[in-house]
């Protein structure tokens, strides 16, 4: 249970916390008793197929919907639009004035959470500097082209610098180039103190910048830790080739390995390689390669939230 | 509170600049000027006013200074042609003290003034202003019928004007109920045409995204106060624009103005301002409604549909206010001034037949209670029913357009 706290009794340990938050919308439950805890000054990603709660979950920690039931405190505030001057928030629908100009578009974002509007002028052209859109920076923003009104709206999230910033499915519409110069921003406001929360359905873009993740499935939390824990929650995976197809050597495989391609993949025993090895070489299976993987956080989410979740991350389309 | 109104005050200037400075505000403010253009083009606009909408000036003088007036008024009048004079009435002087007072407060229809003191030291006591047109005229028919009795004098006509908002008598409550109905006519219209903009409002901001946007970053609450507010403030442009305009037809086309109709009982310039004020209390009490009911459109094919019902709601509430009009202390009325969105249309009918500004505060405090609580109720409903839904997904999007 949270306490119903001011600001002022804050430790400032997490940014975020949710005590089992529960949202039922007329026809379902979106939201199944999600609890986090996401550290000030880290990045977190929500995984999980679209439909699974990631973004009714942000939407319940920014407040832009009330929880049906649970609690959640966002940089201290129990109402998380009391502290809505210092979050940032980047939703997946993108939602710009296609009539406003891009500078008066990231001033008016500003002004929104707390800037004057001079000050929010003034910052809104340095950041289109910065990310070399000046020559934009007047044209009306149904002009400029998606990759540039994305990065318009990005920029208006961060303008007011924000000690929290929230990115509902940040790479999506973004082509690699930008999606790699996201990245670096997302690392580069880490290093100076923000918190990012980030949902995603693309996995590898979790696994490159999460220290810690919580992957949502169904509308429940399968898994919330470091990155490192939920690999580690998998033994390590074999992939061998051997010059013999048969012989004494296979009784050294699990009954679980499968062979692809000529390839045996299998989990490491648990008595570890040297008896796994030993064996393969007194049974004469002619080792050709052996490679022990550590597995990647893909094969964590299957583990975890189960084929079906896997399969429909899969089916997502990534841009 | 203060994020509020700053919040708000965010969101009305977006909005505001966004609906003045596009071109379809132009269409918006030449719009109510193409059904008087259809006028001026079939020539009823153009027609002089007929003697009888021009206001009279009784005037008490001697049988003889008053024929050298009406005379030099006929003079002139052929003179200026088109240009309608003042009608003046003559009234035998009695001797008793504040004889034009008296005969003022009796009401005789369509008397405005009453000029005493003869050629020599003429004054006025009534409804009409020192620069008003009816003074200016009389002004002129001293001067002429001066000249004309041989008094070369060039110096200007020195007449004061003794401005008055007379109590009622009992005559001319029946006058003042023509005031009264103009006065409600013209708030109903105001608000039929300039509220059910309102209806179409959030569409932008939900087929736009922007929505999801605004209401991370400011209470819901404040999304509506700011776009009621930006939307008041643009028709109350738009009203200033027509107001200006009709006060310079006013003048070529009626010099006498206002002056033809009955003075409100609260005086014109207290009428206007309770006019604004009831403007947008009534702007504000159906906009918050609107704007919640419109909130629910996705889209402007469902505002037409919402239209319709809301338009005859206004009707059916305009009829309800309708009732006060020659009655003000009638239970019926009272009813209708509390009832909060009939309310200001029955108080600026008050306002036209009943002295006194007390009741007026006390019905514009009640009226902004019921704006503050209408908007409560309409942002928390469409926080409930429009916000809850989140982004639809990618396959059902697919599905639905297989």
């Amino acid at each position: 249970m949270l306490r119903q706290a001011s600001p002022h009794s804050w430790t400032g340990e997490y940014a975020v916390e949710a005590v089992d938050l529960v949202k039922d919308f007329s026809e379902k439950r979106a939201v199944d008793g999600v609890s986090l805890a996401v550290p000030a000054g880290s990045i977190f990603g929500l995984l999980g197929p679209n439909g699974a709660g990631k973004t009714t979950t942000l939407r319940m920690l920014l407040g832009i919907i009330e929880p049906s039931s649970g609690e959640r405190r966002v940089l201290g505030h129990t109402r998380p639009i009391e502290a809505a001057h210092r979050i940032g928030y980047l939703p997946e629908e993108r939602g710009l004035y296609p009539s406003m100009n891009a500078r008066e578009g990231i001033a008016f974002m500003g002004a929104l959470r707390g800037l004057k509007l001079k000050e929010a002028r003034r910052r809104a052209d340095r950041l289109l500097e910065e990310n070399g859109l000046s020559d934009w920076a007047k044209k009306p923003i149904r002009t400029l082209s998606k990759g540039m009104a994305q990065t318009v709206q990005l920029l208006g999230t961060l303008v007011h610098e924000p000690r929290l910033i929230v990115l509902d499915e940040p790479f999506s519409g973004l082509d690699p180039i930008n999606q790699g110069k996201l990245e670096r921003l997302i690392r580069s406001r880490a290093e100076d103190g923000v918190t990012i929360i980030f949902s995603t359905h693309v996995i590898a873009h979790a696994e490159r910048l999460c220290e810690s993740i919580a992957i949502i499935a169904e509308g429940r939390v399968a898994f919330k830790g470091r990155v490192d824990e939920a690999r580690e929650r998998l033994r390590p995976i074999v992939r061998l080739r051997t010059r013999e197809s048969d012989g004494a050597w296979r009784s050294a495989l699990p009954s679980t390995a499968r062979n692809e391609a000529g390839e045996w993949i299998f989990e490491l025993p648990a008595t570890g390689p040297e008896p796994l090895l030993k064996a393969l070489i007194d049974g004469g299976a002619g080792i050709e390669t052996l490679a022990i993987e550590r597995p990647g956080l893909h094969e964590a989410f299957v583990a975890i939230a189960g084929d079906a979740a896997a399969r429909a991350m899969e089916e997502e389309p990534v841009e | 509170m203060r994020e509020l109104v700053r919040s708000a005050f965010v969101i009305a200037r977006r909005d505001f600049t966004a609906t003045v400075l596009s071109r379809t505000f132009l269409l918006f403010l030449l719009g109510p000027f193409f059904p008087l253009l259809i006028v001026v083009i079939f020539g009823a606009a153009t027609a002089p006013m007929s003697v009888s909408e021009q206001p009279t000036v009784a005037v008490i003088s001697t049988p003889e200074e008053f024929s050298e007036l009406s005379q030099a008024r006929d003079r002139l009048q052929d003179t200026f042609g088109a240009l309608t004079m003042v009608n003046l009435e003559h009234v035998a002087p009695t001797g008793q003290p504040q004889q034009g007072a008296r005969y003022l407060l009796s009401g005789k229809p369509g008397v405005v003034a009453v000029l005493e003191g003869g050629l020599g030291k003429p004054h006025v006591l009534g409804t009409i202003r020192t620069q008003s047109g009816t003074a200016k005229q009389l002004r002129l028919f001293i001067a002429e019928a001066r000249r004309s009795a041989g008094n070369d004098e060039r110096e200007a006509v020195h007449m004061p004007v003794m401005q008055t908002s007379t109590a009622i008598p009992a005559q001319n409550v029946g006058a003042r109920a023509i005031t009264s109905r103009a006065g409600q006519s013209l708030l109903f219209l105001l608000t039929l045409l300039l509220a059910g903009m309102l209806l179409s409002q959030l569409i932008e901001e939900k087929s736009n995204k922007v929505i999801e946007v605004l209401a991370a970053a400011v209470p819901v609450d404040a999304i509506f106060l700011g776009k009621l507010l930006a939307m008041l403030a643009a028709s109350l442009a738009g009203i200033a624009v027509w107001s200006s305009v009709g006060v310079g037809a006013m003048a070529a086309f009626a010099p006498a103005g206002l002056e033809t109709m009955p003075p409100p009982a609260v005086g014109w310039p207290a009428f206007i301002l309770l006019g604004v004020l009831y403007f947008a209390m009534s702007y504000l009490l159906l906009g918050a409604i609107f704007l919640g009911i419109g909130a629910h459109a996705t889209s402007a094919r469902e505002v037409q549909t919402l239209s319709m019902p809301v338009t005859m709601a206004q009707v059916v509430i305009f009829a309800l206010a309708s009732i006060a009009v020659g009655a003000p202390d009638a239970n019926r009325t009272i009813a209708a001034a509390v009832f909060p969105l009939s309310s200001p249309y029955v108080m600026i009918a008050r306002a036209a037949e009943v002295p006194g500004v007390m009741p007026h505060l006390l019905a514009l405090l009640w009226q902004l209670l019921w704006v503050a609580l209408f908007l409560r109720i309409a942002s928390n409903i469409f926080r409930k029913s429009v916000l809850k839904s989140g982004p639809v997904r990618r396959r059902q999007r697919k599905t639905a357009k297989a």
